[in-house]
């Protein structure tokens, strides 16, 4: 970019406004391998992650930027020795602290040492409303009874519990199963998650894509237990991708609201963007978060309207779903500046009919260490 | 059900802080963010897990010019949305 180029590109860019929330992605170790985990298909290898003085360095750069929450991720956060440092360090900065947890690693000392150290909430994740298949899903047998046990232990220690279920085609049938479980566990909040289709979960998306028909009957589930368990229980919900007209706000629009620090210390828009090719991400270990924020390259790539091409260009939504998701974009169409294919409007929405069409019975790919080429694999 | 006899607080695992990088107060919660207006902040911070919502009323209507059974309408009915979001627990 010329000197001119890049100045007049300056003008078009909005204010930088603070970011909302921070998810810190520890680790990339877990003991489950869900075909749909939304860590890249390269994974980092531990050597590779940051220290506990870093993250806390992190955390207290993400609150003096303007963060008020973070959210602690991997992989399996608690597979860091330093799991509870690392909260103590994110809750005297000031942080709401929210731990996201496949919960198998946790036992009863380790609940009370993080409610200890000022943990605020849990979201566990279960993978189906019974073991069988949740094991079968999780790649790894006896996961949901411990998933079980774990949600027990937050409860008794008295922390919040909001219970995250990724639904697809082989489990969305048992919906309300799951929402029952949700009630038993004592969750205050139950997270609908449609799978996202990006690295693991593209590989499996044919056996994950469910059908119209379960979708319609998902939704209308969702929407009658809302009304049953209004004050007890609430339900996050949004009608997937591939069955909208209108894409989402991806991470409430590119460098925004959010930004993600990968295990490896790498300064993202959101935890997928990291296999968006053509990227300089900073790297925490070499400059703030607030010049990643605000001066970076590659925040402000995408951020505001000024990059977006037609249709996008103009249109009433603009500044509403700030053009859909980058990651989807470069996904379906090979170009991370092109209009979400999830919206009507993009000359690539028929590809995500098709798929719908094409999705059926197929065997899962799950996740490994060492399965991609690249990135920061090795 | 909120009434005059409810001791509400906020849930656990929710926090009433200020966002002093915008200038507001913000109730933090779980994947959730609420900015309270005027009145609801003002609800908020009478939360104490001692206090009903008759006291809270009675707070409220010795403080502003205004018929206590309004009063006493809008805290209910704010409170009562505040716990069917799961903001607030009685
Ligand atoms: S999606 Fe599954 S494999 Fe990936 S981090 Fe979460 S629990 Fe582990
Ligand atoms: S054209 Fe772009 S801005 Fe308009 S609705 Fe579609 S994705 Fe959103």
């Amino acid at each position: 970019m010329t000197a001119e180029a890049a100045a007049m590109r300056q003008d078009a860019v909005p204010a930088v406004e603070p970011p909302l929330a921070l998810l810190a992605e520890l680790t990339h170790r877990c003991p489950l391998r869900c075909p749909y985990c939304s860590n890249p298909v390269a994974l980092t290898r531990p050597a590779r992650e940051l220290d506990t003085a870093t993250w806390a360095r992190v955390f207290r750069e993400a609150a003096a930027l303007g963060c008020l929450q973070v959210h602690l991720s991997g992989g399996e956060p608690t597979a860091r020795r330093d799991i509870v440092e690392i909260v103590r360090a994110a809750a005297e900065a000031g942080l709401y602290t929210n731990l996201i947890t496949a919960g198998v690693t946790l036992d009863a000392a380790k609940v009370a040492a993080l409610v200890g150290a000022g943990l605020d909430h849990v979201q566990l994740s279960v993978q189906d409303a019974e073991g069988a298949p949740a094991d079968r899903i999780a790649g790894a047998a006896g996961a949901h009874a411990r998933k079980r046990e774990a949600a027990r232990l937050v409860r008794a220690a008295g922390l919040p519990l909001t219970l995250n279920a990724v639904v697809h085609r082989q489990n969305l049938d048992r919906l309300p199963a799951l929402i029952a479980l949700a009630v038993e566990l004592g969750a205050a909040r139950l997270e609908v998650a449609h799978v996202q289709y990006y690295g693991w979960a593209l590989a499996n998306r044919e056996a994950l894509l469910p059908t119209r028909a379960q979708l319609d009957a998902a939704t209308a589930e969702v929407e009658r237990a809302r009304a049953a368990l209004a004050g007890r229980l609430v339900i996050d919900y949004v009608v997937p991708d591939y069955f909208a007209k209108r894409p989402k706000a991806c991470m409430g629009g590119w460098g925004r609201r959010f930004l993600a620090v990968s295990p490896a210390g790498r300064v993202l828009p959101c935890h997928a963007a990291e296999s968006l090719p053509g990227f300089d991400f900073p790297d925490v270990r070499a400059v703030s978060l607030r010049w990643a924020w605000e001066e970076s390259e590659a925040f402000r790539r995408f951020r505001g309207t000024a990059w977006m091409p037609e249709p996008c260009r103009g249109c009433a939504r603009a500044e509403i779903d700030w053009g859909g998701c980058r990651c989807q974009a470069f996904a379906l169409t090979g170009d991370a500046a092109a209009t979400d294919p999830a919206c009507a409007l993009s000359p690539h929405h028929h590809l995500l009919a098709e798929a719908v069409a094409a999705a059926g019975e197929a065997g899962f790919t799950y996740r490994r260490m060492g399965a991609g080429g690249g990135g920061d694999d090795g | 059900m909120i009434g005059p006899d409810s001791v509400p607080r906020l849930a656990r695992g929710m926090r009433l802080r200020e966002d002093a990088a915008r200038g507001r107060w913000v109730v933090l919660g779980p994947e959730r963010m609420f900015v309270p207006d005027e009145t609801a902040l003002e609800v908020l911070r009478l939360l104490d897990g001692a206090r009903s919502v008759a006291a809270i009323v009675d707070d409220l209507a010795a403080r502003y010019d205004a018929p206590r059974e309004e009063i006493a309408a809008d805290v209910t009915a704010l409170l009562q949305e505040l716990a069917e979001k799961g903001v607030v627990t009685a």
